[in-house]
Parts: C-alpha cells; sequence; structure tokens
C-alpha cells in the first residue's frame, strides 16, 4: 500500500515538474497517468502476471481503492460553487442554457461520432 | 450550557476535523441514497453532497477557505485518483487500443461541438465576450479550464463554477439521453461523458461499467489537451 502510494505520488510529482517545465496545456496527474501507464506496461513485459496479481497493497488495488470513490473527491471542489453564485445573477438564463445544451449537444456528437467510426473504420480482426 | 455549546463550536468549527467529516458523511449519504435508487441519475452523489454541504455552511455561517481546510485532505486524492486511472486503461488495453481511430475522430467532432455550441448557445442569449472566454473551456478538468481561461484574460473563478455545473449536468443526463438513443456501446458511452463532463463524468461511467469509466479517462485526459489547442482558434472565429 505505502509502496504502490509512493509510486502513484512520485508519477503525479515527476509529471507535475514536466507541465510547470515545459508550458504544455496538461494537467500533471494526466502526464502522471501516462506515467503510471509505462511503468506497468514495462512490469508487463518482465514479470509474468500471475506474479503481479491481487496481492493487497499491490499497485491495483491502490488504484482501485482510490478510484472506487472518485466522485467523492469532487466534493470539496464543488462546495466551492456557491462562492461564485453571484455571476450567475446578471448572465444566469445565458449561462444555464449553454451550460445544459452544449453538454447535451457534446454527449450526443462524441457518443454517434464514435459508434459511426467504429462503424466505418473496422481494426483487422474485428468481424462485421 | 449555552456557552459551552458555542465554545464548542467555536474550537470545532476551526479544525480541520469537523469539515472533513461532514462531507464524509454528506457523500456516504448521497452515495447510500444513490446506491438504493440502483444508481438514478439524478440521485447523482456529487450533486446531492455539494448542495447539503453547502446549505450546512449557509445555515452556520462558515466562510468556504474555513470549509476547506478540511475537506482539502481529500480534495488532494484527485491527483492521485487520475494518475492511477492508469490501471483499467492498462487493464483494457487491448479494447483501447482497437478503438484508437474512433476515438480521435470523436474527440475531434466532440471536442469542436463542445466548444462551439457553448459559445455560441451563450452568445445567441447576449452574453459578453469576456463571459464567453470563460465558456469555453467549460468540458475540461478544472485545473486546466482555468488555465486556459486565465492566459485569454478571461476570470478563471467562473470557468471553475460553468466546469463543475458542467460535469453534474453531464453525470446526470448522459445515462437517459443514450438510453433514448438506444445507443449501447458502453465504449462511447464512456468516452462521450469523459469528454463532455471531465471528471465527474468519468466518476459517473465508473459507476456504470467498467469499460465506460476507463473510456471516459482517457477522453477526459485527451479533451484537456485539444481544447487547450481549440480555444483560442475557435474564440477568434466565433467571438466577434
Amino acid at each position: 500500500m505505502l509502496f504502490a502510494l509512493t509510486i502513484i505520488l512520485t508519477c503525479q510529482l515527476v509529471g507535475e515538474v514536466l507541465v510547470r517545465g515545459s508550458g504544455l496545456p496538461m494537467p500533471g496527474p494526466v502526464i502522471g497517468m501516462v506515467l503510471l501507464l509505462a511503468i506497468l506496461a514495462i512490469r508487463g513485459r518482465f514479470l509474468p502476471s500471475t506474479t503481479v496479481a491481487e496481492e493487497a497493497g499491490s499497485l491495483e488495488t491502490t488504484s482501485r481503492g482510490l478510484l472506487a470513490h472518485l466522485s467523492l473527491l469532487f466534493v470539496p471542489a464543488g462546495v466551492g460553487v456557491i462562492e461564485h453564485l453571484d455571476v450567475f445573477a446578471t448572465y444566469g438564463l445565458a449561462l444555464a442554457a449553454s451550460v445544459v445544451l452544449s453538454t447535451v449537444a457534446a454527449l450526443l456528437a462524441t457518443a454517434v461520432t464514435f459508434v459511426a467510426a467504429a462503424r466505418w473504420f473496422r481494426a483487422p480482426g474485428e468481424e462485421a | 450550557m449555552t456557552q459551552g455549546t458555542f465554545a464548542l463550536w467555536v474550537y470545532l468549527s476551526r479544525t480541520p476535523l469537523l469539515w472533513l467529516t461532514v462531507t464524509l458523511v454528506a457523500y456516504l449519504v448521497a452515495d447510500w441514497i444513490s446506491a438504493r435508487t440502483s444508481r438514478h441519475p439524478l440521485a447523482n452523489p456529487v450533486l446531492h453532497a455539494i448542495w447539503s454541504i453547502d446549505a450546512l455552511l449557509l445555515a452556520t455561517g462558515t466562510p468556504y477557505p474555513t470549509y476547506f481546510e478540511g475537506a482539502q485532505f481529500i480534495h488532494f486524492l484527485l491527483g492521485p485518483a487520475i494518475v492511477a486511472l492508469a490501471v483499467p486503461l492498462y487493464e483494457h488495453r487491448d479494447t483501447v487500443a482497437r478503438a484508437a481511430v474512433p476515438m480521435l475522430v470523436a474527440l475531434l467532432v466532440g471536442s469542436i461541438v463542445a466548444m462551439g455550441s457553448a459559445v455560441l448557445i451563450a452568445r445567441a442569449f447576449g452574453a459578453p465576450p469576456g463571459v464567453l472566454i470563460a465558456l469555453a473551456p467549460k468540458s475540461v478538468t478544472a485545473g486546466v479550464a482555468m488555465g486556459i481561461t486565465e492566459a485569454l484574460g478571461g476570470d478563471p473563478a467562473l470557468t471553475a463554477v460553468l466546469v463543475i455545473l458542467t460535469g453534474i449536468t453531464g453525470a446526470v443526463v448522459v445515462t437517459p439521453l443514450m438510453n433514448r438513443i438506444r445507443l449501447r456501446d458502453f465504449r462511447a458511452r464512456g468516452f462521450a461523458v469523459g469528454l463532455a463532463s471531465h471528471g465527474i463524468g468519468t466518476a459517473r461511467a465508473f459507476q456504470v461499467d467498467q469499460i465506460a469509466g476507463t473510456f471516459a479517462g482517457i477522453a477526459m485526459g485527451l479533451n484537456a489537451l485539444l481544447t487547450a489547442i481549440l480555444v483560442p482558434l475557435a474564440l477568434a472565429l466565433l467571438v466577434r
């Protein structure tokens, strides 16, 4: 657990440093995710998957523990919305309409495009 | 007695312990209700935990910074949790690799629609350019979205609010919307909600399906990058 957490935090730290150093428009943790993915891939190459299975405290179980309540982690920032509700007094209707309609539009456009593209460009080996 | 209670309140309201515990309790209650309603979209635990804590802060006259001193310990875990998304991503790497082309096409279309429609709709309702700048990156995870707005001279605090509201909207709407159009591909559903509603959408996707959650996480990361590149372009075209 401690070891897994240290690896995860190290990935994030390196990610933050890289983002700040390069001015890349990415969140540090996303770069950290790519780094952890690379670590998993390298480990998968050199260790047979049976030895890295599901022992308690492994990277897998620790990550799953963090992700199990991903929703919870957005609550503290979400509560802060109350501090800025005054901007809605002026442009409330425009902002509410824009957020709701544009979110629906983005969901539909993305999902429909994904399905259509998956049908058009079938990867080799996949059946029709 | 009243004096004693008051002294206790003064003490408690200033320690991180109180608001940390309140956040956990509010979330557990909201999550319990969500589980009891078999994860009904309207019982979204983020939404209900947020307003109940806000109500408590208002009722007790507690300023947000005081609350955040306690809640920051939970907030901190957001970064490590995003790093941890690598684990489901690695587990489903074959499924992900096979969907590379649909993902990239959907990313491009979805990102443009998310930005373009937000700006055009708000403009039609008469919002000024300053507000449009803050609105454009609303589908992107908060840290990046605020950075984009700041770089373009908008108000990052407004962006933060819009990002959270967009996240909750997408998380609540995605399941009924996709059922309505009978779209059952969990890769596509997850990818859409991660793109449109960043982490809050990704959390919702993981509630529903592991594959959906994995694709949502990828979409969240990719859209952060693409939106940062496209927003200045979109604003140059759409904000006149």
